[in-house]
């Protein structure tokens, strides 16, 4: 894992000690968001998946992550928006997320990978709620970039507690 | 340099309760009476290395509880004190106690002072009484430096005449004059009298002696601290340097002739007098390499004569992950070698490697996989010690027989039996073996016998759990289970399905609810905990002639013999031993009931058919039952037909846990990661036949009662087998 | 630098000797009974010897007998640990050719300045 960090913050030309935090953005249905890219583990294409049956439609299935069983959600299907067909830009960002109990890395499906930016801690504002198509839930924050708005996304709640219980299974 | 003393404390736990448990098995085989010197022995070291490492590692009130147990053992060692049952009993007390303490010490909680301060008083009320031995000493914490504290003087005159064997204790007068010379100001006269003829001389002996005087401010005390060592095998004279100081201090009153000062060059602090021993030691070159050798450390008193290595589990498992990386590998080489296209000659030579290959890659898996394999002896261990106290409780005698102690099963299989395995102890202790005089009447001798005993069987382990008591109440399981309705009035089921019933949540056979067994946990939690370890329990019995429960275990979590299955595009496991035959379906056999559900006749049985891709929401190539294939499997009891698609390999998989990173997923108990880089679920029978009744749907099970009217799972399913 | 044999049939204790004398730049060869560190002893010439007395399969005051009947420990520093401080052990390691002894409990520091006593 460290070292997937290691290359991953090499692969991007990041340098440590950076008063800010720093954020890998992607755009999907014409917005950028953007995730905390310490907890970026590896950006890779979309490839098969192995489904997991009675599970929610976001959940694609589970891949082989050097060993490890790892869960992939779309990212779209999660938010509400239309489907989109994967692509040779479709990737799946590898993302640790941390929930009450434990660490575990699952991976997201967006329509393609935009940028690296610095985002100092004061230039975030709280999520207004303002009925966007992506619930309040899953955003940190919003910044503005070269004029243009980044919503800053919590992963850590990407999969809901009863996603993860496997409760109340809609079929 | 500081040392973080806290990052031993896990292997001083770790020894110190393996300690415990070589003490309290010991203890148990020990006759009273007649005390095996060796087993007091080991008994006596567990002890003093508790109290030992306690003492090191600042857990005081651990090592001030073990003195006094040791002080009572080193009694018994010495003959001072005979073995008596008060004795034993005392000392598992005191063991358990100790346990308590150790696991209130590393998890940080508070030791709980009353019952320490109740069994260390009745170990030295034992001490005190009996006076066999000797009253319980004051412990020498502190060595030696406990002496008062002297007026300081201007220093001492130290008369220092080696005995001729000081040497041979490995004692170098200079090192005690580099000692004294860092106290102050020392001056040094040799006196060379003694020195025979060059050609007399034995290089092995000291002939030397000296004149000290020290120039000090440090009190006696020191000063002879500097001597202590060799104290016995010297003549040794320390006077206070000012007439007017303290009055003569004289270690060693030998009488031996006053050392006639021998006018000669002084010597001053540690530039070193001519020793002969320097002569006589012999150089050895040391090999630097040889000097790397690293020590393993054996494990004290456990068992198997080999040495043995201390590792934590994380790296096994380490291990385990990363050869199971190399398992897919080598399959997916072996898969790419196969459908190469390339001369006779190279492919031949290629799949001759591949071959070599995966035997070694077989090998290499297997003896990593043994890493983590105990000897049941491990679980077994406690229960000398719990059938005696049970027994003792209930006022019945019973003998514990032991066998297949070295039989092996993974550590976590092994530490999850543990307790299924008390509560099938404490079963046949309390309901199975009757009282003394019940098996006298019944022509029986009245100590029972509770045997356990472990064996392999193919990839599974088998426990064996019997007595010789009265065996089940076919009759009052039958009213029971006709009283709680879960047999019809006129049913007659087989013998076989009414002892079976006792595995049944919530049914208890005894009359009382005893507190030995009776309360809480029943057989259903124990036949469940072994279901989830991938196991199966089951129970024989004959009237007055006794019970055996047989479990029977995989030998490891991490490793399962599948059968490959297809639905569509997706691929699963199915483990072997859920497996009863696969099967093309004959139209003919197949019943609809109720225009819901579907069963086949399979030979005398009816068998509700599930078809996967209904149950998983796939899409499948096969909807006809005749396009596909039906492999009969068995979970929890019950068979299902399961039809899929078509059958792949048989194949041997490394289990990967979904919950890592997902969680758990009903109807399937893991994944694995096939040849050619891909996952695979691994099916959980008994879960997925849940699983199916609950979606159901037109295709839900005959017996199915409604699902308000069955809320419990597993009864209905108990109740339809 | 000086290559010390240390023997204790407790892991907690070797490990702690172990870790401080190499700390403190030594180079320590471990054993947990007599029997082994005999064994090491004869492989490879060790500078000092620490040893615990009450032990399985050999204990330290053979271990110390037999040491001393070898004829590259006959000079050579072995010091007890023990819990006993009373006469009675120390004597009879004595008695065996032990040099000198340091009293269990003890401290790392206890443990360096007693080393370096020995070998300066």
């Amino acid at each position: 894992m460290n070292t997937a960090e290691n290359i991953m913050s090499h692969e991007l030309g990041l340098s440590s000690g950076n008063e800010n935090d720093q954020f890998l953005t992607f755009i999907m249905a014409g917005e950028e968001y953007g995730v905390d890219i310490l907890r970026v583990q590896e950006i890779r294409g979309w490839d098969n998946v192995t489904p997991i049956p009675n599970t929610p439609e976001y959940i694609k299935g589970v891949i082989n992550l050097r060993g490890s069983i790892v869960p992939i959600i779309d990212l779209r299907e999660r938010f509400g928006l239309a489907r989109n067909e994967y692509g040779p830009t479709t990737v799946v960002i590898v993302v640790k997320v941390i929930d009450e109990e434990r660490e575990r890395v699952m991976g997201i499906v967006v329509d393609a990978v935009s940028d690296v930016y610095n985002v100092a801690e004061d230039d975030m504002k709280p999520p207004p709620d303002f009925g966007s198509v992506v619930s309040v839930d899953f955003v940190k924050g919003l910044t503005t970039v070269d004029e243009k708005m980044v919503i800053i996304l919590d992963i850590d709640h990407m999969m809901t507690k009863d996603d993860l219980a496997g409760i109340a299974q809609n079929q | 340099m500081t040392v973080d003393m806290s990052q031993f404390y896990q292997t001083f736990f770790e020894e110190s309760f393996e300690g415990l448990d070589t003490m309290e098995s010991s203890l148990l085989n020990l006759d009273v009476g007649a005390a095996d010197e060796e087993t007091i022995n080991t008994i006596f070291r567990a002890a003093h290395s508790i109290k030992g490492g306690a003492g090191t590692f600042g857990f005081k009130a651990v090592s001030d509880f073990t003195h006094v147990m040791e002080t009572l053992l080193d009694e018994i060692r010495d003959g001072k004190r005979l073995v008596t049952q008060e004795t034993v009993d005392l000392l598992l007390q005191s063991v358990d106690c100790l346990r308590d303490m150790l696991t209130a010490v590393q998890n940080e909680d508070e030791i709980d002072q009353a019952t320490v301060a109740a069994v260390q008083g009745n170990l030295e009320k034992l001490l005190n009484d009996a006076s066999a031995g000797t009253p319980v000493e004051q412990r020498d914490d502190t060595g030696d430096e406990a002496a008062t504290p002297e007026p300081a003087g201007e220093g001492w005159r130290i008369h220092f005449a080696p005995y001729e064997d000081l040497i041979k204790t490995g004692n170098d007068p200079v090192r005690m004059f580099r000692e004294l010379a860092e106290l102050g100001e020392l001056e040094a006269r040799l006196d060379d009298s003694q020195l025979p003829a060059f050609g007399e001389m034995d290089p092995e002996v000291c002939y030397l002696r000296w004149d000290l005087v020290l120039k000090t401010d440090a009190p006696l005390s020191v000063v002879e601290e500097v001597f202590e060592w060799v104290d016995g095998v010297c003549e040794l004279r320390i006077e206070p340097l000012s007439s007017t100081g303290a009055e003569a201090a004289t270690q060693e009153a030998d009488a031996g002739s006053p050392a006639a000062p021998v006018p000669e060059a002084p010597v001053t602090n540690a530039s070193a007098p001519a020793m002969p021993q320097r002569q006589a030691e012999p150089v050895v070159a040391e090999n630097p390499t040889e000097a790397k050798a690293v020590t393993p450390k054996k494990k004290p008193a456990s068992g198997g004569e080999h040495g043995s290595i201390r590792v934590s589990i994380d790296k096994v498992d380490a291990l385990i992950n990363l050869v199971g990386e190399l398992v897919i590998t080598q399959s997916m080489l072996g898969q790419i070698g196969d459908e190469l296209d390339m001369d006779l000659d190279k492919l031949e030579k290629l799949r001759d490697g591949l071959g070599q290959l995966e035997r070694n890659t077989r090998e290499l898996q297997e003896s990593v996989m043994r890493i983590r394999m105990l000897p049941i002896s491990f679980a077994f261990q406690r229960f000398p010690r719990m059938v005696r106290d049970t027994a003792k409780k209930l006022n019945k005698e019973i003998e514990l027989k032991l066998s297949g102690e070295q039989t092996e099963l993974d550590k976590t299989v092994m530490e999850k039996i543990g307790d299924p395995l008390v509560h099938l102890v404490r079963n046949s202790i309390d309901h199975g073996v009757e009282a003394p005089e019940v098996r006298e009447q019944a022509g029986k001798p009245r100590v029972g016998t509770v045997h356990l005993n472990a064996y392999h069987q193919g990839g599974n382990i088998v426990i064996e759990i019997s007595d010789d008591g009265a065996g089940l109440n076919r009759d009052k399981i039958l009213q029971k289970a006709r009283e709680k309705g879960l047999v019809g009035e006129d049913e007659v089921p087989s013998d076989e399905r009414i002892y079976d019933m006792i595995f049944d949540p919530g049914f208890s056979t005894a009359d009382t609810i005893s507190d030995v067994s009776g309360r809480g946990v029943g057989m259903d939690v124990v036949k469940r905990n072994i279901r989830e370890l991938g196991g199966s329990i089951e129970v024989s019995t004959e009237a007055g002639k006794g019970s055996t429960f047989t479990i029977r275990l995989p030998l490891t979590l991490a490793i399962l013999d599948g059968q490959l299955i297809r639905v569509g595009g997706d691929t699963f496991i199915v483990p072997l031993v859920s497996i009863i035959e696969s099967l093309q379906a004959d139209p003919a056999q197949i019943n609809g009931l109720a225009g819901q559900a579907e069963l086949y006749k399979l030979r005398e049985d009816y068998i509700p058919i599930v078809r996967l891709y209904e149950v998983f929401g796939l899409k499948p190539k096969a909807t006809r039952l005749e396009d596909g294939l039906l492999v009969v499997v068995e979970g929890d009891g019950q068979k299902v037909g399961l039809f899929v698609d078509d059958l792949l390999g048989q194949q041997q998989v490394v289990i990967k846990s979904l919950e890592t990173n997902f969680r758990k997923v009903d109807g399937v108990s893991g994944a694995t990661i096939l040849g050619d880089g891909t996952v695979a679920l691994i099916l959980d029978i008994s879960s997925l036949i849940q699983v199916s009744k609950r979606i159901g749907r037109k295709h839900r099970l005959p017996d199915e009662p409604t699902p308000e009217a069955g809320p419990d799972g597993d009864a209905a399913t108990e109740q339809a087998a | 630098m000086a290559k010390i044999l240390a023997v204790d049939d407790s892991a907690s204790m070797r490990q702690m000797v172990t870790f401080t004398l190499k700390g403190a730049g030594y180079e320590v060869v471990e054993a947990s009974d007599g029997l082994e560190a005999l064994q090491k002893a004869k492989t490879g010439k060790v500078d000092l010897v620490l040893t615990d007395v009450n032990m399985p399969n050999m204990d330290g005051i053979t271990l110390i007998k037999e040491l001393r009947a070898l004829p590259n420990y006959k000079f050579t520093p072995i010091l007890t640990l023990t819990t006993e401080s009373g006469a009675g052990k120390k004597g009879e390691g004595r008695a065996a050719g032990a040099t000198g002894w340091l009293v269990k409990p003890f401290s790392p520091e206890k443990l360096l300045a007693t080393i370096k006593k020995v070998l300066g």
